[in-house]
């Protein structure tokens, strides 16, 4: 919105370049180090092929002082012979750079992104919550892409360019140091100003970089957000928080160009001065027999062959900063830790991982008297909360009884949806401690307790894939049966059976796009497929209409009967799915009990299931939530 | 590439239990739009066009600096053939034009280099900045149904990416064109000036470049477009999973995942280096040629000098010459490169340009007769309605249906029954196939769109938060509202407690720290704006699925209190909205089956009376 424009913060330029480089590329080293064999062969051919170029001037000398000053036409053929065969040499060596580093540089980028994957796939949710998904991506695109053009070019040439300037000025000096050190003249100066400007630019640039990131967000919401900009007719003072973004994107890119005006212009001119410079006093010292002209002829191409290698300096050092830049982001993910796979002891037989069957627990193990899920002393802070407020969950005691179906009711922000991340270990308790059949939430494995869990989502998230891929996530090894099992549960299978190709048609952002409520049953199958253990299920009903409510839940009653549930619910319906109610509320627990029960003696929850702030009496009245 | 495209509510809850038309492998699956022929270059000339005479400079400036920049070697040919000849008989004048020349060339080649990037990053500049607006108000003025069709991801990408290849063009690719076929033409003119016979077998060598350069150009599009659509996957897949990171997690899908990526990645990869080694493979057989010339145009020119028939100074300048001739021919491989991309793009944004909105703004807007006093609402009629979709579906059948002003009005009905395009109509985010929706008489195709939004505002299910402070968020309604009204409307709508309790009140940071806000609390905040707003008729479209009870009461508590007299229209699944209403409409494939008085359907013996016991019955 117009306003929201200005508030997005300006992004401060990172901290300064002179932070070390060097030391962060270093750490692209595990990386590179399979293709090192043919990095540096690629180095050293370039250096080869680099020198080749330099040689060329030379052979030109001899064939202007040698057989063409002695009018020996002769002698011209093996001056071109020489020319030839190193031109040809040139060119190979050129290529065979390329093809060495072809598919192993694209190796390092997948092998760099694959790893980024696997490792973003293992953080814990938290880590999700502080990052933009945008941000993300952008690491494993941009910056990796930079990375390899890091390795293929500014890394290669950085030390071609330097041997070729180091044998460059030496064949110069070589020659007549006089002159040598006339055109040299420049190179320091360039160097210096090359850095000077890096520095700037790299400033500019980076704000440019945010610019375009504020951009972005204000086209993404605009987007993303169109039903309330049409609804509210807000587009005009949309477009103006745009134009005016673009506007100071301008002001920053053309201040851009203007640096690069600048050191151009003095790219540009300096040289040529310096080989002006070189031209006369040859000329004179030609003139005077001082010099042959073939030495001058050498001089100035080598020098022209120097041009480029001086130049590139600068931009190689930018390009060599950005890949330091991407390098540091990279790592910021990487250097994020993962969860660990373990459970903290150890020793729990993986004989319950198998996608659970349902039923009770076998009896006899005395660790399994308190069976169920059990929460004891619970309480939860978000990572990033602020000091002073209170968590969000504490003193959560909760059981769960075998089979038994639990509902969660509470106010909106009470903190239902974060209790019900605790049980598939998305989230940790900071305190206290979750047991499922008497074990431990905490010494199993994630996988483990994930395995035992099944959750259907109150954002129900589809992924590209067929409807049955889609379904059967929700267990290893479901059947056919169990799919058609799942789907009829949650309602599903009456669409399903209507969509281009049943089951195996494409849904998620690259298929086809379904209803809310089609996802939300969707999800719905995926949580029961499995037949699993314990199912969480929050606000499963929330976007169905009425009819297709009533069917749901009748089906949904058949698998709860035998299923220990966790029902997080906002309506009666849902609620009546459930043997008790537990009710949270400022984050604790404050009452348990059957739904008529908290609706006879808890105000509260009387409140939150009918809307008055009846008491007792009323739980005729907010049962109904009824139409009079 | 971006985010969020995935977080999307699928968009209409019509989709339902039949799929929606649209679908299937038509344009809009396959992300490749009508595009009138040359589009994409008439596109480019609109974006230059106000800029000519700029185009214009940087022409003449580029020619200019070539010319200086290409001047050296013919000055070693003049000095060493007519300023050595002169010194050596004491005639120091040649030389001095010689310094001169020089000097002049070196500082305007640094000078016209300088004017040249400023002059062509203003218009370059100019042209982004146009072309970003023009996408930009141009998918804002789209209709809702193009926007459900085209998926954010791609507008969004529309809008990034591809603007960002046009850049790389506009700012390095042409202006290494431009020189690499100025330098190329001046220096072939000056091979042939200095000497015809070298120039034309210069001009020669040009042939069998030619057919590379054409070679790769058709080799490296066909990898580029494999590239394309690697990388594409690549980012789905990951994109997907972190926007989806908690099923993922919860469903162990962590390495299933790792598979299917490493399997598109692992292609990527394969084309990534199928590029490199294409461009290599350019580079060597291009580079060939070129050194081959170089070799035997020098040989030639040798010999010739050997045998008489050549001045010295004309070889060297010859051989200087040649070595820059050839110089730019990977460059022209880099830009072939950025050049297919930028066309790729181009294409892409001229087929968006080229969609027409299909719910304009009317040229010449109509003013709403003004509200009676103490009754704020509008009447609403529907006359000889009909929607269908463009590809024939239909959804809603003629029918007429008028509101009264300040009547509430319940839609009910099963998925797919057309109740959210009903919404839409008088929404007007569509316009009827057929007939009109008239406001106080007036069709909604006549309103300015400010005019249509103080009229009619709809409230949606899903409650989209901006990047901004609560009170920004809320004051979407008004953007002139002041912190008092803001907060008016957020008590009014229970929604002041829970913004009062987050780290900064109404100053909070929906996107930052801190920032959590839950699907209710997010729709709250959306029903305050559309209080803020204070419309003649009110909309709501599943505008409560995500509260809890009380929340809900407290939306119909505002309702009859704040908004009394609105006109109002509540598509709900809960029967208990229906409440406040004084008619309800049943709906069925489009029909509307039963219309009358709430309490009196559930009296009847139709679809309502039925859906209600069903209603009472789940809720025993």
């Amino acid at each position: 919105m117009a306003d929201t424009a200005q508030t997005t913060p300006q992004t401060a330029p990172t901290t300064p370049l002179r932070r070390s480089a060097v030391r962060s590329l270093l750490r692209l080293w595990p990386f590179v180090r399979p293709v090192r064999t043919r990095l540096f062969l690629a180095a050293f051919v370039a250096v080869l092929a680099s020198c080749i170029g330099l040689v060329i001037p030379l052979v030109l000398k001899w064939l202007v002082d040698g057989p063409v000053t002695e009018r020996d036409p002769g002698g011209t053929w093996l001056g071109g012979g020489y020319l030839l065969l190193l031109g040809i040499a040139e060119a190979l060596l050129f290529g065979v750079r390329r093809v060495l580093v072809a598919r192993p540089l694209a190796s390092v980028e997948a092998a760099m992104r694959e790893a980024l994957y696997r490792h973003i796939q293992r953080l814990p949710v938290a880590f999700h919550d502080r990052w933009a998904s945008g941000q993300l991506l952008s690491r494993a695109t941009t910056d990796l892409q930079l990375l390899r053009m890091f390795l293929a070019f500014p890394l290669v040439f950085l030390l071609v360019n330097g041997a070729t300037i180091l044998v460059g000025c030496v064949l110069l000096l070589a020659q007549r140091w006089s002159l040598g050190l006339v055109l040299l003249a420049p190179v320091l100066p360039l160097m210096v100003m090359c850095s000077v400007f890096e520095a700037k630019y790299a400033v500019a640039a980076r704000r440019a970089q945010d610019q375009v990131g504020d951009l972005t967000t204000v086209v993404e919401e605009s987007v993303l957000g169109i039903r309330i900009i049409k609804g509210f007719g807000r587009h005009r003072s949309q477009a103006r928080a745009f134009k005016e973004l673009t506007h100071r994107l301008r002001t920053t890119e053309l201040h851009k160009a203007r640096l690069l005006a600048a050191i151009w212009c003095v790219i540009t001119t300096l040289p040529e001065i310096a080989i002006g410079a070189t031209l006369v006093l040859g000329t004179v010292q030609v003139a005077d027999d001082a010099l042959s002209a073939g030495t001058l002829v050498a001089f100035l191409s080598t020098a022209l062959a120097l041009r480029w290698p001086v130049d590139s300096i600068g931009f190689l050092l930018a390009m060599s900063n950005e890949a330091a830049t991407a390098t540091d982001r990279y790592f910021e993910v990487m250097d994020e830790k993962a969860v660990t796979d373990e459970g903290r002891d150890g020793a729990v037989g993986s004989g319950e991982t198998g996608s659970g069957q349902a039923g009770g627990g076998e009896a006899g193990d005395p660790a399994r008297a308190a069976g169920g899920l059990v929460f004891e002393g619970v309480e939860f802070r978000y990572p990033d909360a602020a000091e002073d407020t209170p968590p969000t969950l504490r003193g959560i005691d909760l059981h769960i009884r075998p089979g038994e179906t639990m509902a969660l009711v509470g106010a909106t922000g009470s903190g239902k949806t974060t209790l019900t991340a605790l049980v598939p270990r998305l989230y940790d308790p900071t305190a206290g401690r979750i047991t499922v059949d008497g074990r431990d939430l905490a010494s199993l494995s994630r996988d483990e307790a994930r395995a035992l869990v099944a959750v259907a989502f109150e954002e129900p998230t589809l992924f590209s894939a067929t409807v049955a891929e889609n379904v059967l996530m929700g267990a290893e090894g479901a059947q056919e049966a169990d799919l058609l099992r799942a789907l009829r549960v949650a309602q599903a299978d009456g669409f399903v059976g209507a969509l281009p190709e049943g089951t195996a048609t494409q849904v998620g952002e690259q298929g086809l796009s379904l209803s809310g409520g089609q996802r939300q049953r969707l999800a719905l199958a995926r949580a029961v497929v499995g037949r699993p253990r314990f199912l969480i299920l929050d606000d499963p009903l929330s976007a169905l209409d009425v009819h297709t409510e009533a069917l749901v839940e009748a089906a949904l009653r058949r698998v709860l009967a035998t299923t220990t549930a966790l029902v997080v619910a906002h309506r009666p319906s849902t609620v009546l799915l459930a043997d008790r109610v537990a009710l949270l509320s400022g984050g604790r627990i404050t009452a348990v009990g059957t739904h008529h029960e908290l609706l006879r003696d808890n105000p509260e929850y009387a409140t939150l299931m009918s809307g008055t702030s009846g008491m007792s009496g009323e739980a005729d009245r907010s049962e109904g939530e009824s139409v009079r | 590439m971006t985010t969020t495209a995935t977080d999307l509510p699928a968009d209409d809850h019509e989709g339902a239990d039949a799929p929606r038309p649209p679908a299937g492998s038509d344009a809009f699956e396959r992300d490749v739009l009508p595009t009138p022929k040359g589009a994409s270059r008439s596109l480019l000339r609109s974006l230059l066009a106000p800029h000519h005479r700029r185009v214009w400079t940087i022409a003449v400036l580029l020619l200019l600096q070539q010319l200086a920049v290409q001047a050296g070697p013919l000055l070693v040919a003049y000095a060493i053939d007519h300023a050595v000849p002169a010194l050596r008989s004491g005639d120091h004048g040649p030389l001095i034009a010689v310094a001169l020349v020089a000097a002049l060339c070196a500082t305007a080649s640094g000078g016209l280099q300088f004017a040249f990037i400023k002059v062509s990053a203003r218009v370059s500049q100019d042209a982004l900045l146009d072309l970003r607006g023009r996408i930009f108000r141009h998918g804002q003025a789209l209709s809702l149904d193009f926007h459900e069709r085209y998926t954010s991801g791609r507008l969004i990408s529309r809008a990034t990416t591809d603007v960002e290849s046009l850049r790389e063009l506009l700012d390095e690719g042409l202006q290494e064109l431009i020189t690499v076929v100025l330098s190329t033409v001046y220096i072939t003119a000056t091979l042939v000036f200095l000497d015809w016979g070298l120039g034309a077998a210069a001009v020669a060598s040009a042939a069998p470049l030619h057919l590379f350069v054409r070679s790769f150009q058709r080799r490296s599009q066909r990898v580029y477009s494999a590239k394309s659509t690697a990388i594409a996957a690549v980012i789905v897949k990951f994109t997907e999973t972190i926007n989806g990171i908690r099923p993922v997690q919860a469903f162990r899908r962590e390495r299933p995942n790792d598979a299917a990526f490493a399997r598109l990645n692992h292609d990527h990869e394969r084309v990534n280096g199928t590029a490199t080694l294409e461009m290599a493979r350019y580079v060597v057989s291009s580079r060939l040629v070129a050194n081959f010339a170089v070799a035997a145009i020098v040989l030639w020119g040798a010999y010739r000098v050997a045998s008489g028939g050549l001045a010295l100074g004309v070889l060297a300048a010859a051989a200087l010459y040649l070595r820059r001739l050839y110089d730019p021919i990977d460059r022209l491989g880099m830009f072939l490169n950025s050049y297919q991309s930028a066309a790729a793009s181009l294409e892409k944004i001229a087929g968006l340009l080229a969609q027409r909105p299909g719910v304009p703004e009317s040229a010449e807007p109509v003013a709403l007769p003004a509200v009676a006093a103490g009754r704020p609402g509008r009447e609403v009629e529907f006359r000889g309605v009909r929607f269908a979709y463009r590809t024939g579906g239909e959804v809603l059948p003629r029918f007429d249906l008028t509101l009264a002003a300040g009547s509430t009005l319940a839609v009910v009905g099963a998925t797919g029954a057309g109740k959210s395009t009903l919404a839409k109509l008088l929404a007007r985010f569509y316009d009827p196939t057929e007939g009109r929706v008239l406001l106080d008489g007036v069709d909604l195709r006549d309103l300015s769109t400010a005019a249509l939004r103080r009229g009619v505002v709809m409230v949606t299910q899903e409650a989209f938060l901006f990047s901004g402070t609560v009170a920004e968020n809320i004051a979407i309604g008004r953007p002139d509202a002041t912190r008092a009204e803001i907060e008016l409307a957020a008590k009014a709508i229970g929604a002041h407690d829970f913004i009062t309790g987050l780290p900064d009140g109404y100053d909070t940071d929906v996107r930052k720290r801190g920032g959590r806000i839950s699907a209710g609390q997010r729709q709250l905040v959306g029903f305050a704006r559309a209080l803020l707003a204070d419309p003649a008729v009110l909309i709501l479209d599943e505008a409560t699925s995500s509260l809890d009870i009380p929340g809900e009461r407290a939306v119909q508590r505002a309702m009859s209190t704040v908004l009394q007299g609105r006109t109002a229209v509540v598509i709900a699944h809960r029967l208990s909205t229906v409440e406040i209403a004084d008619r309800v409409l049943v709906m069925a494939d489009g029909r509307i089956v039963e219309d009358g008085p709430p309490a009196t359907l559930i009296a009847g013996r139709g679809r309502f009376a039925e859906l209600h016991a069903a209603w009472r019955e789940s809720v025993r």
